[in-house]
């Protein structure tokens, strides 16, 4: 490879003056926010609504924003297991041979993407609400459950009562985010070069062999930064399931901030812990992006 | 020279034409390679010469005329053109390797998912081939890390794995860097000498006087002039193959 221009690694006096400037007007804001604001901080209630003293058992167990937090993790890691499976097949179908396929996936990524989330899943909730769940037997399964069974499925999936809710949350999430994978997977697709998919051809490989062994590995390879983005953006969003009635972070946080009155306070916190929870994200898959292929360039 | 009076036509392609939207690529184009024949096709660029070799194991679809690859009717029928595959092996001028598979991983895919061997079965022809081809030790790595003429024969290795019958070469020499095109000829030379079929796109004049049994002249998605080596390079028929080689051995 040719020789990589140098990133300098350190910053110019020019670089401090603006900082001090955006500094100084940060400040500036700060300052005047808090003389038109008459807001007393009080940030006493949130311990309390992470880790509660539990009296039956004298230990702290978590209070409602931990079991949100396990909540919104819950959900996200499943709608991105289930969101890239289905976002990998839509993305093949987008470049499928047959029209049928291509048509398909063209008007599902079609109708997801230029519908707003929140009219979707209002719309999408009724309906798997009323129609899939009964179909899944969620409910009936719970209820036929020997302990257990519900023991380990409560690991997955979260407390029994809420089972078929978190279910319903993490079908709509992953319908959303699914179509936007599937546009990143076809343009993986796309950039793989004719002359593989040839190859394959030449060494007897049937359609199904060159795309599960040839194509889609050196696709999702160079399709990872863009995916990174998509599954943050997807622990994002699992906030709009909170709309739904999902008792993930953002819906436990809202009936905290309304009982305490402490919006504010709340809702910094709140989103603290989404960012942890992304950044940790983001630091994984720059990881993951370091380490994928380097060894073969 | 192989005895084409007597042996049996491996390729027998008849008015074979082919466009693309407008432009014929190919135009009416009839030719019979006999096995254990090593043919060299060459003429300027456009002239058709990969549209050709692609179209024998449908890497390309011609539209008009017949091929016919070791008595199997080249059409859309998928179980021929699998048939007729399995029975060629393809050079790519780009190589066209793995990058994400080691070298020995691109020589067992095709070994492993097509003719269903077991993963040390696979290894062991694939090291056989590797060893023919002169780069056993780089077995291990991956193709990014090889030069082009390491990478071309690692191509050929990996083709040879299948077993074919037939190998089309196309400009296998014209990516490389002057040093490294000998290496890659050598191995070619070496597989000519075990009376495999082979069809090579190339402008190497010399290698095709050393292994040519028969040249094919092309321009204009026709063949011009099909004759021995001998007569073709010390007596052209057309003017337009004088032409050519005049432009291509003055230097």
């Amino acid at each position: 490879m040719a020789a990589m221009v140098r990133k300098k690694r350190r910053l110019h006096a020019l670089d401090f003056i603006v900082l001090a400037a955006v500094a100084g007007l940060v400040g500036y804001v700060a300052y005047r926010v808090d003389t038109v604001l008459i807001y007393k901080w009080d940030w006493s209630a949130i311990p309390s609504y992470l880790f509660r003293w539990d009296d039956e058992t004298a230990t702290l167990v978590p209070n409602l924003l931990i079991k949100g937090l396990v909540t919104t993790i819950r959900i996200s890691i499943w709608a991105m297991v289930v969101a890239s499976i289905m976002g990998v097949v839509l993305g093949m179908a987008r470049t499928s041979n047959r029209l049928f396929f291509r048509l398909v996936s063209w008007a599902y990524v079609g109708l997801i993407r230029n519908i707003p989330p929140v009219p979707f899943l209002f719309l999408f909730y009724f309906f798997i609400s009323s129609q899939i769940m009964p179909l899944l037997g969620i409910d009936a399964a719970i209820r036929n459950a020997s302990p257990e069974t519900l023991a380990i499925a409560e690991v997955f999936f979260g407390p029994a009562n809420l089972m078929s809710n978190f279910v319903s949350g993490l079908i709509s999430l992953s319908m959303l985010s699914a179509a936007y994978i599937a546009e990143i997977v076809r343009a993986g697709i796309q950039a793989v070069p004719a002359g593989q998919r040839e190859a394959g051809q030449t060494v007897g490989l049937s359609r199904f062999s060159i795309m599960r062994y040839i194509i889609l590995p050196q696709a999702i390879e160079r399709v990872v930064p863009p995916l990174a983005g998509q599954f943050i953006s997807l622990i994002k969003d699992s906030s709009l399931v909170a709309l739904i009635s999902i008792q993930e972070l953002t819906f436990l946080a809202m009936e905290i901030a309304i009982s305490e009155q402490r919006f504010f306070e709340v809702w910094i916190f709140t989103g603290f812990m989404y960012f942890v929870v992304c950044y940790a994200c983001a630091l994984a898959f720059g990881w993951l992006e370091q380490r994928m292929g380097a060894h073969r360039r | 020279m192989a005895d084409n009076g007597g042996g049996d036509a491996m390729i027998r392609l008849e008015k074979v034409s082919k466009w693309f939207d407008d432009f014929q690529a190919l135009q009416d184009v009839d030719l019979t390679v006999y096995q254990g024949e090593r043919v060299v096709i060459c003429g300027p660029s456009g002239s058709g010469k990969s549209t050709l070799i692609r179209c024998i194991n449908r890497l390309e679809e011609h539209e008009s005329g017949r091929i016919v690859v070791d008595g199997i009717e080249m059409d859309d029928d998928t179980k021929h053109i699998a048939a007729i595959r399995a029975e060629i092996g393809m050079v790519f001028q780009q190589f066209n390797l793995f990058p994400h598979l080691s070298v020995l991983e691109n020589c067992t895919l095709g070994p492993m998912k097509s003719r269903g061997l077991g993963r040390a079965e696979a290894e062991k022809l694939a090291m056989d081939y590797l060893e023919k081809v002169h780069i056993p030790e780089q077995a291990g790595k991956y193709p990014n890390h090889l030069s082009g003429g390491q990478q071309q024969r690692v191509a050929i290795a990996r083709s040879l794995c299948m077993a074919p019958k037939i190998m089309l070469f196309d400009e296998p020499t014209s990516a490389l860097d002057p040093e490294m095109i000998k290496e890659v000829l050598d191995v070619m030379i070496e597989l000519a000498e075990t009376g495999m079929t082979m069809i090579c796109v190339t402008h190497e004049m010399g290698f095709a006087k050393t292994v040519a049994d028969k040249m094919i002249f092309m321009d204009g998605g026709r063949i011009i002039e099909e004759s021995p080596p001998a007569a073709f390079f010390a007596e052209p028929k057309s003017d337009r193959t004088k032409l050519f080689l005049s432009q291509i051995l003055s230097h």
